[in-house]
Parts: C-alpha cells; structure tokens; sequence
C-alpha cells in the first residue's frame, strides 16, 4: 500500500500548453468610434501586459475627454438614424450573427483573453468565451419580443448606454452590457478595463464583420479618466457600471440630478454556508470553486466560509489538502487551476489585506506550491480563527483568501451571513431541500447557489442587493437595465 | 356643529412603532387650513424620531415579509375599509387642508382609497408577475423571486394631502417593505388620520410610521442614514434632489425620483423597492 501510494506521489502532470499563437495579438490598437479603428486625437497610449510573464502584449490608445465625445457623438448618431429605426428582428438577427462569430473564434478569444488577463486557459475556454456567446444568443431572441416581457405593450428603448466593465471578466463582462443594451434597441459605447482590453477590440473586429451598421457600438479604452469622461457626457442617457462599491458610489454621487438612468454591479463578501448533513466531498470542491475560481477575482466569491461547528474540523482537514493539489501556475495549461493576479496593483491589495488578518490574529494556511518567478502570483490561502470584526471578514479581497468562520444553528448562520453592507451572493450546503430554501429566504443576496457555486447563465439575472448595487443582468429582468420603464 | 357644545379636539401625534408619541424633541408647529385659520397643533419630527423609526421599521419589515403575501393583502384592504367607514371624516380634513370644494375632497378621498384597494390586490401578484423560473443550461432548478429592499423612506406630496400619500406609502408596503414617511409640511392632518386608521388594520406595529414636520429638516436625516435602503423623493423639487442623491449614495440606496400619480408610475415605484434574488438548486437523484 505504502509503496503505490509513494508511487502515486511521485506522479506529475506533464505541461500540457495551449498554444498563444491563436491569438494573433495585434502590436496596436487604436479606439473603435463609429466602425473603424482609429488613432486617439491627443496619440497618447498606453501597454497592456501578460500578468503572467510581465511581457507587452501590445500598446492601447488612452481616450480623452475629446475621444470620449466623439466616441459618445457616434452613437448619438447611430441612435437617432439607424438603430432606432432597425426593426425588432433585424437587430435580433445582428445579435445571433455577433453570438456565432465569437463561437466560431472562440479558441482565438480564448486564448488572448487568458494572455491579457492571466486567468486559466481551462476557464477561458470552458466558461468566459462559451458564457460571453450564449448571452448574445439569449438576448437576440428578445430583440423582437419585448412587448412580451412584462414592461409594458411597447417598451422604449433609452438612447445611448455608458458601459463600463472590470478586468476580471472582460469579454464576458462586455456580452453582459452590450448584449441587452443592443436588444432592447440602445446604442453603446463601452469602456473596458485598463489592464484587460484585448478581448473587447477583438470584438469590435466581430462587430465588423458581423456589419453592425456604425456607432451602434463603440469601445474606447483608457483609464479611470476616460471613464469618467463617459460619466459626465452629457448626451449619455444611461451608465451601467461593474466594479468596486467605491467607484459604483462615485457614479451614483457624480449622475445625481442628470436625469441618467443607472445600474451598478458592486462589490461582494459572499459567504457560503455548509450544515453537517452536507455531502463533504462536494462540499470541499463547492469552497474550491467558491473562492479559487479565477483567483479570486470575482465579486460574487464565496470569500467567507461558514460552517457548522461538529464538521468544522473534518472540513478544515479535506480542505487544506485539496488547496495543497490546486495548480497555481502558468495559465495557458490546460491543467492549470490559479492563474495569474491580474496586475501588481491588485496583488499588492491581496498582499495587505492578507498581512492584516495574520496582526489582527486569525490563523494562515498557505499552500505550499512553487509560484513562478517572474508576473504576479498569490498562493491559495485559507485562514481560520475568523472573528466577525476581522478585516478579511469584511472587506472585499478580490484575491484566492478565504476565511472560515464557524456556526451552531441556522439562525446564527444566516445572521453571520447577512452581516455585511455587501449583498451579491452566498452559498448554501445541505441535503435537506427545506431547510435549504428556509436560508435562502432569509439571506440578503441577489444570488443563492444551493449545493453549487459561482454557476452564471444568460437566462439568470444577477446583480446584488444593498451596497452590491442595483439592476440585474441576465435573464427577462436583464432588459430592465435599458428600457424607459 | 349645531350643537351648542364646545367640541373635543384631538391632538395629532407621530405614528411610530404602532404607538403614538409627541415628538421626542417635544417640538410642535402649528398648522393652519386653507383660509389660514388654526386648525392644530401638530407635533414636529425631529433627527431622533425618524431614527427611532428606522428602528422600529427595520424589526417591523421581517414580520411583514414572513406573513403570507394573502395576509399582507388583507391587511392592506382592511385599512382601505377602515378609511371607506371613516370617508366623510377624511373628506372634511382634505377639503380643510387643501381648500377645495367639498364635492372635490370626496372624489379625492375616493381615488384614494380605491388605489389602496389596488394595492392590496398586488401583493401576491408580485413574485409571479416580476420573478419566475429561468431556464439555465444545466442540472439546476433555477427561479428568481422578487424579494423587498427593507426599509423605505419617502417624503409625501406637499399639496395633494391624502390621495398623494398613498402611492408613496402603500407601493413600498405592497412589495413587502416597511415604510417611514413624513407627511405633507403644510397639510399634514389626513395623514396623521390615515396613521390612526392602519392602528386598527393589523398592520405589525412599525411596518407604517407616520411622521409630521419639515421636510427640508428630514430630508438630509432620511438620505444619509445608513440603515435605510430605499429612498422616495419623487415629492421634491428638482433643484433640490441633487444633495439628497449624493448623500443617499453613501449607502447605494435606491432612489425614486419619478413624479406623478398615473399607474405606469406606481408599478415603477414598486420595481424599484423591489430586488430580485435568484436561487440555483442542484438536480439530482
């Protein structure tokens, strides 16, 4: 016995690369206004590099205020001409063509996604680019059924839409604004973030060819800046922002008065909540998928673990071992489980906030893998002896740290999950569908995934309540976000 | 009053919690009909008794949410009966306040307590219009439910007395919040009246509080407070909307800013203090 297992022990997963050639990552990149690529006015840019190696991968326009305009003027146009002239079906038809072309590259987007952002490949491929696809092909059907989706005989659409989206799921995060946007009957422009803009302007190649008339869609890209240039134009009739609570409150306070409509995707501390009764081993893979799922970087991670106390330490002992498994490493691996952390920036966060759970005394377990030498790297860690008050209780980590905390009784569970200003997500874990449902009305979450995590789909709206924001995205409530209603 | 006796007045108090207190700061102002003419004094909100609301309204809206969405509409239709028995009475108040004629004032009251009446037919309409089952790709039992915001502050029309305070008052409570409002400044007796009715309505004490004074006073309180999630200021002046946002920002509150009484207005109301919380379920054998 002793000696298979040794032999088991000794066995290695050979490297099993995608390739990056796919990617075909152009050396520039100019703004997509009204069509066609075009140079920035002032010609500033900036890089974008693989977090996972610290290479350029290409250099980016900066949009000004002035792009920004221009950028806002071309769908300004696009509305008042075209789009709003575009009939139901003939949008629905633009959209299911969009939805195809990213299938049809979806290895190219893929790829280039898993370069620019530093998530797995295994990800990338499995659920970014195959999720971003099935959200143009849900909405499409909308397009000319919006009488029938419980709004009103003949819902209006709001004019130009504002998007800006995070780097955390940056093609993904682009279908969920533009889709529905563009289905109700609003043009766009959309800002993606500073640090992930490749898969967008990979988009705007397929807006191009799947000939979506001009301006009905325009990416600019840029800093926080750009963005709040986009904010304030005045000829914007709608912002719909994905990001952290501080920035989402920023717009709130910035639009007040303007008569902008608004949607805000914020920040999260999901918990996810395991009772005794529970299947263990899937109950550990649920707390992987919960948290370790894109290195964390989600905002509906289930960042707190709770517990029930008589299977703590039976959870605890199978969990260690299975975050000692997870391979951290390069993201083009097909058996790569953590990327890379998007940018330094992010990882010094990751870093700080962690230091202040091991001074205010909560117990670290780190994994012990060998993370690369070079780009930027955090090791799976899970801490216990957690109180409430504890900082990486609280606040928002946006990285690959749990922290487990305990509980007797459903009361106290729901009481300590819902003990967070955030609202976005929680878990629930048992075998027993009563109880189960029993949490689940009372936990102040936009999303409950029972017996599951961290599982998306077009036809499911998403969003958060309290100060994870306002509006949903995804399903029939999705259209919301852009109707006069 | 033909009669020759010298008439019983009342004194119009808060409403907060299900009881009836002066304000804490002891505060009253006096409040004079349409012609100018006395017609009480009426106790003066302060910081500290909307606060106290919020409290009593944030322990108020679990109970109201765990009755049955059938018994929430009784309870509801059970005060428009309660203001029906009492029309004549409501009638006299608004066309005091308001100075209209009397024929007007009835047909207010009545518009009034009929949107009340639509009101209670929606709350167990809701989670079937606005929630339902999503067909996700793969073995889950997915369906979002409307679920409400918590506690809502609103701020009542500052003319229309009785009828302007329904839709901001019964659109949260419909959906399944708790409410504090603060009554019209200059014709706050039918609401106080109105407050007095629900007592007897099996309303959870703290689901509806009912408070009179200044609106440019509350305001700020109800917007920066952190315990409140939903903020109506559809009764405000434009120019005036801009610092309570920001402020109310702070918490991401949702705000209502639409004005108006028509019905597509009342559902909007309702939508916006109204979340949807989505539930996956594993399949399985």
């Amino acid at each position: 016995m002793e000696s298979l297992h040794s032999q088991l022990g000794g066995l290695q997963y050979d490297d099993a690369p995608e390739s990056a050639a796919i990617a075909k990552i152009k050396n520039e990149y100019g703004l997509f206004i009204n069509g066609k690529f075009t140079d920035a006015k002032e010609h500033k840019s900036f890089l974008t590099i693989n977090p996972a190696t610290e290479e350029t991968l290409s250099q980016v326009a900066q949009a000004d205020s002035k792009d920004v305009d221009a950028a806002v003027q071309a769908a300004k146009r696009a509305y008042d001409k075209v789009w709003s002239k575009t009939t139901g079906p003939e949008r629905a038809k633009y959209l299911f063509r969009i939805a195809r072309l990213i299938q049809e590259r979806s290895r190219e987007f893929a790829v280039t996604e898993t370069l620019d952002n530093g998530k797995p490949i295994r990800e990338t491929r499995d659920i970014d680019v195959p999720l971003a696809a099935a959200h143009f092909f849900y909405y499409a059907g909308w397009a000319d059924k919006l009488s029938y989706a419980g709004y009103g005989p003949d819902p209006q659409p709001l004019g130009v839409a504002g998007q800006i989206i995070p780097w955390n799921f940056p093609l993904l995060m682009a279908a969920w604004k533009l889709a529905p946007a563009l289905a109700a009957g609003n043009t766009c422009v959309l800002k993606p973030a500073e640090t992930t803009p490749l898969t967008a302007l990979l988009l705007a190649e397929i807006l191009q060819q799947a000939e979506l008339p001009d301006g009905v869609v325009n990416i600019i890209t840029g800093d926080g800046s750009t963005g709040a240039a986009l904010v304030e134009h005045p000829d914007v009739n709608k912002i719909a922002f994905t990001g952290s609570t501080g920035v989402g409150r920023m717009i709130q306070q910035r639009i007040a008065g303007s008569g902008k409509h608004l949607t805000l995707e914020l920040g999260g501390k999901g918990a996810n909540i395991v009772f005794e009764d529970a299947p263990i081993d899937e109950v550990v893979e649920g707390i992987i998928d919960g948290i370790f799922f894109n290195q964390g970087h989600v905002c509906c991670a289930g960042s707190r673990l709770l517990v029930q106390e008589s299977v703590a330490d039976d959870v605890l002992r199978r969990l260690i071992r299975r975050v000692e498994q997870l391979r951290v490493g390069n993201p083009l691996d097909k058996n790569t489980d953590v990327g890379a952390i998007n940018s330094a920036e992010q990882l010094a966060r990751i870093a700080e906030l962690t230091s202040t759970g091991e001074d205010e005394g909560a117990t670290r377990h780190t994994s012990t893998c060998v993370l690369p030498q070079k780009g930027f790297w955090f090791p799976p860690t899970v801490f216990t002896n957690v109180s409430q008050s504890h900082r990486i209780a609280r606040e928002e980590i946006f990285g690959p740290v749990l922290s487990m905390l305990t509980f007797r009784t459903p009361e106290e569970a729901v009481q300590k999950a819902n003990n967070t200003n955030y609202g976005l997500a929680c878990g629930v874990w048992s075998e027993k569908g009563s109880r189960t449902l029993w949490v689940a009305e009372r936990l102040r979450a936009g999303v409950i995934w029972a017996n599951t995590y961290n599982k998306f789909d077009p036809t499911s709206p998403f969003g958060g309540v309290r100060e994870s924001g306002f509006g949903r995205e995804g399903g029939r409530q999705g259209l919301e976000a852009y109707l006069n209603v | 009053m033909s009669e020759n006796r010298l008439e019983v007045r009342k004194t119009y108090k808060l409403l907060i919690n299900g009881a009836f207190p002066r304000s804490e700061s002891g505060r009253t102002y006096e409040v004079l009909d349409a012609e100018g003419k006395f017609l009480a004094n009426v106790a003066q909100a302060s910081r500290k008794d909307f606060r106290e609301a919020v409290v009593a309204a944030r322990a108020a809206q679990a109970k109201w949410w765990s009755q049955s969405a059938y018994n929430r509409g009784q309870v509801i239709y059970r005060l428009a009966e309660m203001a029906e028995s009492r029309h004549g009475e409501l009638a006299e108040v608004v066309e005091a306040c308001e100075g209209v004629k009397a024929k007007e004032a009835r047909k207010s009251v009545s518009r009034g307590i009929d949107r009340m009446v639509w009101y209670a037919g929606w709350t167990d309409k809701i989670s079937q219009i606005f929630g339902g089952a999503n067909p996700v790709a793969g073995p889950y039992f997915n369906f979002s439910v409307p679920v409400p915001s918590g506690v809502v502050a609103a701020i009542a029309h500052p003319a229309n007395s009785f009828e302007g305070l329904i839709d901001v008052t019964f659109g949260a409570i419909a959906a399944g919040n708790s409410v504090v409002v603060l009554a019209s400044g200059d014709r706050p007796i039918p609401a106080v009246l109105l407050g007095e009715m629900s007592a007897v309505s099996d309303f959870p004490g703290g689901v509806l509080n009912i408070l009179t004074g200044n609106a440019a006073e509350l305001a700020p309180v109800m917007a920066a407070h952190e315990d409140v999630d939903g903020f109506d200021i559809g009764n405000i002046e434009a120019n005036a909307r801009v610092e309570l946002i920001t402020s109310a920002a702070g918490s991401i509150k949702r705000v209502f800013e639409s004005e108006g009484f028509d019905e597509a207005n009342a559902v909007r109301r309702m939508r916006t203090f109204i979340e949807t919380s989505t539930v996956w379920h594993t399949k399985g054998q």
